[in-house]
């Protein structure tokens, strides 16, 4: 039961924070490279001069690890619970990126919106009360 | 018409059998137990010596130009929700290539969040 419970909170763990990485990064990555613009021109000194401006940014290193903190989480999970089970609750992401949206950017969020959101958590909440492990490793052999 | 019919496939299906084998590939490493941060990035650098990882990518990639192709020809709110399809795939995949028990109680979820992910991108203001 004990074994249960852990795999349960490992498992919740994970997903909140491939569902905080996720946006984060996207939100970094887009403020950065708006920030930087689009490149001046596709002479061979502007685009490594460009280059230089992007691998130089903060914002888009800070970006890439949130990024980097995505991709380990999500395929950590992976390792034993069910696609079935993480992709639909991945979908949170949509969420945590319309309140990042909302009180970060100051973007408008309509009732419709919050109304997906909702119905998104609720949907969310009902799989999350299904086993999140229904396999058995896969013998690579 | 037919080129959107096929981009929307390698969206929807091939990026999300590619999710699939990542799956696979991730199920053959094992779980993991150890929480130490070297482990943990050691996950994915081994997930590469795994086949079905390779084989995910590459579908994923492929399903990842189909969404900029896509977006160059259609709306952003028009293909968002069409994108949402991929959850009826991942149950259905789940299911029948990864031997998960997606359970009534699992379909209905499911059902929910795609329904979500629609009016989340309709409603962007």
């Amino acid at each position: 039961m004990k074994g249960a419970a852990d795999l349960r909170f490992k498992t919740y763990l994970l997903i909140s924070m491939l569902i905080f990485f996720g946006p984060i990064g996207d939100l970094l990555m887009s403020k950065g490279m708006r920030r930087i613009g689009t490149a001046p021109s596709w002479s061979p000194a502007a685009l490594l001069h460009y280059a230089f401006q992007v691998f130089t940014s903060p914002i888009i290193w800070c970006g890439t690890l949130a990024m980097i903190g995505f991709f380990i989480s999500y395929t950590v999970v992976l390792t034993w619970a069910d696609y079935s089970y993480v992709q639909p609750a991945s979908a949170l992401t949509s969420g945590i990126a319309a309140l990042l949206g909302r009180f970060v950017l100051g973007e408008t969020v309509t009732p419709l919106r919050w109304a997906g959101i909702a119905i998104v958590c609720l949907g969310v909440l009902i799989i999350g009360y299904t086993p999140p492990r229904t396999t058995e490793p896969i013998d690579a052999n | 018409m037919l080129i959107e019919v096929i981009l929307v496939f390698f969206i929807v299906v091939v990026g999300t059998v590619g999710e699939m084998c990542v799956t696979r590939a991730m199920k053959i490493i094992g779980e993991v137990k150890d929480f130490n941060p070297r482990t943990l990035l050691g996950v994915p650098i081994r997930a590469f010596r795994v086949g079905w990882m390779w084989v995910g990518f590459a579908m994923m990639a492929l399903a990842y130009f189909a969404l900029l192709g896509m977006l160059a020809r259609a709306n952003v709110s028009y293909v968002i929700p069409i994108t949402s399809l991929s959850y009826v795939v991942g149950a259905i995949g789940g299911r029948w290539f990864l031997g998960e028990a997606v359970t009534h109680q699992r379909w209905i979820g499911v059902l929910l969040v795609c329904a979500g992910v629609v009016l989340v991108y309709l409603g962007k203001g």
